[in-house]
Parts: structure tokens; C-alpha cells; sequence
């Protein structure tokens, strides 16, 4: 199971700011690219061991193109999970609900996610799913480098280095960009995704509580967002060398900085 | 009418936009640079199943219409045209050709491989005294036993030095003019073939342009395409598939001189504003986008009339006459929009430029397809 997330196709995501909520309309839809190292290692290790890849998204109707693309990479399975219930979900709210999808459908032996969205970058709904499944989590992972039936060996990643890791499974996996290189859809998987069926999970059909779900079930509230005001551009001393220098000490002295 | 891709249509061009902006445009001042083959983006292209688009599902491909295959061929000319010009010999005239006029046999043979990239094709018409006027070529087949021995060079063929497989026109009977003229499939490893590179290109650098040597190369006669005395028709509506995708190519280039050029407009500041602020330099900008257009609808016609069934000779060489030209003055106005840095390699312009000039020659120059077009208008055949 690969737990994905639809993102906006920009680094100039722009802010609503009465809702403080971000501003989707307008802006191209892509697969959180985090994700698709998610996406990348699980193809990987059902190529190794066999197996299937069923993709899983909380979203909007139109999260279902990201599900597509997965599919034309190479998943076999797509779920949608999609209600009106579950708008204004916090990161608490979002993993309760895709926990409470991925009991429903009857449970995974691995359960991958992207390290983070480049949206929120909160990087809490991986660890928060497998909190509500009750299950093993390691974060940051950079190299599954084996699974068997009950325990999986993986390298987790620090700034400094990296740990080799031992977990049993069923687990939870967020998956670092370091991981690996995300294939391109193939022509045959993008028609193949084209074609593929790709059932919707309401709130009716998960298992969850339902005010525990959506923005009732959400204990965080957005109280204000704000843009960083731009720095300002520094000065360029042009000239001669000698002429800068001492235009430099000057200053300095002015700003009373020496 | 409609004017809406399909929902698969839309399914190519998002994957195809995607292939090329992560495989082939980050590479393509490089390949140009070093005029080398671009044996990595070819390969993954093989394996994505690109090759395959407009071919037979039964031999491998994915089966789509004429638009699929022109969006796949636009969307790679967006990035590079080598290697929209790899696409086009691969597919149109090599692969497309084998599918129509072929045995079982021979589409077995070589279709799966040419729709997953393994098997490279290159399509042997030209000669260096035979170029508009192909019917006058000079190499031949003389029949020997269960075979026929081909003798002869070809000239200005891409992917030559690269191909597993040439489909190579020569005549069987020198008499009779453009009826004694036959296709053969004549593979690489044939004792008497050979290949010889051809560099120093204005353009078109990263594809492999050759000559082909025939000396006393024996075929089997089961690898004659089509009938005996066929070639010269075959040559023909091969030639409807390649400028086909020579003119969706064209769109996809001038595309991306157009991207580029409207970029850099809403950068570059000059007395005091963008100059995307400024008239004249909106004139160029609305020019270069109608133009484009214009050529885009020719081509999806042309795809549109091909996917009917039925001949598209008129609907292809108006594609590939605008197409060809257009790109050209799209190209010369996106540089003229950058100035002298539009000039200097730094900016891809410079590269669509060089690249553009090849489309108004290869596979039938302008001229000849003013002639086609005219002969369809009149009645008249200018040429004999």
C-alpha cells in the first residue's frame, strides 16, 4: 500500500489569506514527489518478491489523477478516498482517515508514504497512520534493503550518516528522495491507467468515527499565515579596490557596526 | 467537428510532456555540442513503449490513432529535434511501412523489436544524384538464385550507421523507370553493406546521418518488401507517414521557440518594463503563436484524414510545406525577440534555429510539395 497525495505543481503556492488555507484553483495537479519514491520502492520490491501495489489518496474527485499516474507507472490497484465529511482534515484527522481506509480494505503487510508533502511539509500523516493503526513506523528511509514475512531491514537517514533498521510488519515506511529515481509512465501503463476502474471510499465505507473526522475532528486550527517580506537587496561597492575598501569602513562606521 | 483530443490523446500528451521534459530537454544543448547519438533517451524510449504508439498492438505497440502518434512526435520536438527525427525514421517510414506492406514473417521479425527501440531502422531512398527525382536512382537488384544482389550508395540517411535494418529502394528492372524500382529489408550484418557517417551538420547533430554502401550485397528474396516493381508507391505513401511527423515535429520546436521566447519577453527589461511591454515585440510574439497554430491544425487534419483510411497525400504535404516554413520564421522571430543573446548558444533558440533549416528539405523540399499540392489542385503534373 502507497499512500500518496496530490500537490499543486508549484513553489509559489499561494495562501488564502482569510482561510489560511492554500489556493488550489488555477494550479497544475502532480503526485507529491516524494511520493513517487513511495510509489518507486514498492514496484521495486514487488518486482523482488511478488505481490501487488495498490495506491491510496484522501482528496478532492480530481486527487483520482494522481492515482492514474501511479497506475501508469505501474500500481495495480487505486482507491479513492473522497467525502465532503472529511474537508478542513488536519494532519491528526487526514492519517485517521486513510488509517481508517487501509482497515477497511483489510490491511497491508507494508505500508509506504513519502517522507512529506512539498504543500504542508508537516511530514506527521505517515507516522500518524501507523499511530492509528497501532503498527511499527521509520521514517526517513533512504534503502529497503530487504523484506520478508514479518520483518524488513531498511536504512534510515540522518544529516550525519545513516542507521540500518530492523522492523517487524506490518509497518509504516516514509520514504526519502535519496531512496531512489521515480520510472516514467510507460505508453502501455498510461493507457492501462486510462482504463482503470478506481472505487471511491466515502465516510460510510471506512472504518472511523465520523466526528472524529473532517475539520470537527481536527484538534489544530490555522490561526494566521503570513509571507515573509522579502529581504532587501544588498549594495554593490564598484570601483577600485583601495576606493571600495575604504567606502566599506566608512560605512561600517556609519552603521556603527565596528 | 470537434477540436478536443480524446481522453487517450490526452493521456500521450501529459506522459509525452513529462518524458520530454525529464529525458530530453536537459540534454539536448549537450547532444548537439558533442553530435552524439542520444543512445540513453533512444534506449528509454524503446522501453517506455514510445516506438510503439502507432503500431500494431499484435506486434508490440499500443495500437493509437495518427494524433497520438503526431502529439508524440510534437511533444518530442519540443525538447530535441533529433530525436523527433530518430522517431520519424523509426516509425513512420520504417516500422509503419513494414506493418503495411509486410509479410507475417516479416512484421514478426522486426516490429516488436522496432516498437520496444531494440531494433533501429533507417529508410535508404536518396542517393547522391537522386534527391527530388527518385525514380532516377542508380542502385540495383539483379536477381541471383533465391537471391537478389544489390548494388548502389544511398545518401543523407538518418540513423544510417545506427540501424539494425535499412529499407533500401533499387531497381530491378533499369528500364522501366519508376516501375522497375523494388524495396528491399536489407539488415545491417549483410556482407557488402556498409555505412559511413556524415558529420559537420548545421543542424540535426545528435542524429546519425550516413551514407550506405551497397557493394554486391545478396538479400534473400524474402526480404523483399511489397511486390517486385512496387517500390516507387511505396516510397510515396512511406513518404505521407514521414512528413507527417516531420510537421507535427515542426509545431512542437516552434512550441518551444515560442515558450522560450515569451519567457524571456516578461524577463528581459528595456526602457524601464519587460520588454513583452513593448508592440513590436507583442507583433513578433502574436505572429509566432498564430503561425504555430496554423500548423498545428494542418497536421491534426492531416492525422485526422489518415485516421480515416484514406489517402492524406494533399492534407500531409500542406502540414509539412506550412509546417516546414513555419518553423523556420517562427524560430528567426524568437530570436529576434532575444536579441544578441538569442544569437549565442547559451539560449536553446539558437540550437531550434539550425535545427528548423533541415525540415524544408528532407523528405520532399518545399518545392516539390507545392508541386504535389498543385497537381492536386490542377490536374497538371509539373514534374514527369
Amino acid at each position: 500500500m502507497v499512500c500518496i497525495k496530490q500537490v499543486p505543481d508549484t513553489t509559489e503556492v499561494r495562501i488564502d489569506p482569510e482561510k489560511g488555507t492554500l489556493i488550489r484553483e488555477g494550479v497544475p495537479s502532480i503526485v507529491n514527489p516524494f511520493d513517487e519514491y513511495a510509489v518507486e520502492a514498492a514496484l521495486r520490491i514487488k518486482e523482488e518478491l511478488g505481490g501487488k501495489v495498490t495506491v491510496i489518496t484522501m482528496g478532492p474527485t480530481q486527487a483520482v489523477e494522481a492515482l492514474r499516474k501511479c497506475v501508469a507507472m505501474g500500481a495495480d490497484e487505486a482507491v479513492l478516498v473522497s467525502d465532503k465529511a472529511f474537508a478542513g482534515s488536519d494532519t491528526w484527522a487526514t492519517s485517521y482517515t486513510i488509517a481508517g481506509a487501509i482497515k477497511a480494505l483489510g490491511g497491508f503487510d507494508l505500508i509506504l508514504c513519502g517522507k512529506q508533502a512539498i504543500d504542508g511539509d508537516t511530514a506527521q500523516v505517515g507516522p500518524g497512520i501507523a499511530e492509528h493503526l497501532g503498527i511499527s513506523q521509520v521514517t526517513y528511509v533512504q534503502r529497503v534493503l530487504s523484506v520478508r514475512e514479518d520483518a524488513a531491514e531498511v536504512e534510515r537517514s540522518f544529516e550525519s550518516g545513516y542507521e540500518v533498521i530492523e522492523t517487524p510488519l506490518p509497518a509504516v515506511m516514509t520514504i526519502d528522495k535519496s531512496a531512489n529515481e521515480p520510472r516514467l509512465p510507460s505508453m502501455m501503463g498510461t493507457m492501462k491507467a486510462l482504463k482503470k476502474e478506481i472505487p471511491t471510499l466515502s465516510a460510510g465505507d471506512i472504518d472511523a468515527r465520523e466526528d472524529l473526522l473532517g475539520m470537527e475532528g481536527s484538534p489544530t486550527r490555522v490561526k494566521s499565515t503570513f509571507t515573509p517580506q522579502p529581504r532587501k537587496g544588498g549594495r554593490m561597492l564598484r570601483g577600485e579596490m583601495e576606493d571600495m575598501l575604504k567606502e566599506l569602513v566608512q560605512i561600517l562606521r556609519e552603521e556603527k557596526i565596528v | 467537428m470537434n477540436f478536443d483530443y480524446t481522453p487517450e490523446q490526452e493521456a500521450v500528451k501529459g506522459m509525452m510532456e513529462e518524458f520530454t521534459s525529464k529525458e530530453i530537454t536537459p540534454y539536448a544543448a549537450q547532444w548537439d555540442r558533442e553530435e552524439a547519438f542520444p543512445w540513453d533517451a533512444v534506449k528509454k524510449m524503446g522501453q517506455l513503449g514510445i516506438f510503439g504508439t502507432a503500431l500494431p498492438e499484435e506486434y508490440g505497440g499500443s495500437g493509437l490513432d495518427n494524433i497520438s502518434h503526431a502529439i508524440v512526435a510534437e511533444e518530442l520536438g519540443k525538447g530535441c529535434s533529433s530525436i523527433r527525427g530518430i522517431y520519424s525514421v523509426q516509425v513512420s517510414l520504417v516500422a509503419k511501412t513494414i506493418a503495411a506492406y509486410g509479410t507475417e514473417e516479416q512484421k514478426k521479425r522486426y516490429l516488436p523489436g522496432m516498437a520496444m527501440g531494440s531494433i533501429l531502422g533507417c529508410f535508404g531512398l536518396t542517393e547522391p544524384n537522386s534527391g527530388s527525382d527518385a525514380a532516377s536512382m542508380s542502385t540495383t537488384a539483379v536477381e541471383d538464385g533465391d537471391y537478389y544482389l544489390l548494388n548502389g550508395g544511398k545518401m543523407w540517411i538518418t540513423n544510417a550507421g545506427v540501424a539494425d535494418v535499412a529499407l533500401i529502394f533499387a531497381k530491378t528492372d533499369k528500364n522501366a523507370g519508376a516501375r522497375g524500382i523494388t524495396a528491399f529489408l536489407v539488415d545491417k550484418d549483410t556482407p557488402g553493406f556498409s555505412t559511413r557517417d556524415i558529420h559537420e551538420k548545421m543542424g540535426l547533430r545528435a542524429s546519425n546521418t550516413g551514407e550506405i554502401i551497397l557493394d554486391n550485397a545478396r538479400i534473400p528474396k524474402s526480404s523483399v518488401l511489397g511486390k517486385i516493381g512496387k517500390g516507387f508507391g511505396i516510397a510515396m505513401a512511406t513518404l505521407d507517414n514521414g512528413r507527417y511527423t516531420v510537421a507535427a515535429g515542426c509545431v512542437g520546436s516552434a512550441q518551444a521557440a515560442l515558450d522560450y521566447a515569451k519567457k524571456y519577453a516578461k524577463e528581459r527589461i528595456q526602457f524601464g518594463k519587460p520588454i513583452a511591454a513593448h508592440q513590436l515585440v507583442q507583433q513578433l510574439i502574436s505572429d509566432m503563436a498564430v503561425d504555430i497554430e496554423c500548423g498545428r491544425l494542418l497536421v491534426y487534419k492531416a492525422g485526422h484524414v489518415k485516421n480515416k483510411g484514406v489517402r492524406s497525400t494533399r492534407e500531409v504535404s500542406m502540414a509539412k510545406y506550412y509546417c516546414s516554413e513555419m518553423v523556420n520564421r517562427v524560430a528567426y522571430k524568437a530570436i529576434q525577440v532575444f536579441g544578441g543573446y538569442g544569437f549565442s548558444g547559451e539560449y536553446p533558440v539558437e540550437r531550434i534555429y539550425r535545427d528548423a533549416r533541415i525540415n524544408t528539405l528532407y523528405e520532399g523540399t518545399s518545392q516539390i510539395q507545392q508541386l504535389i499540392i498543385g497537381n492536386l489542385e490542377l490536374g497538371v503534373q509539373a514534374f514527369v
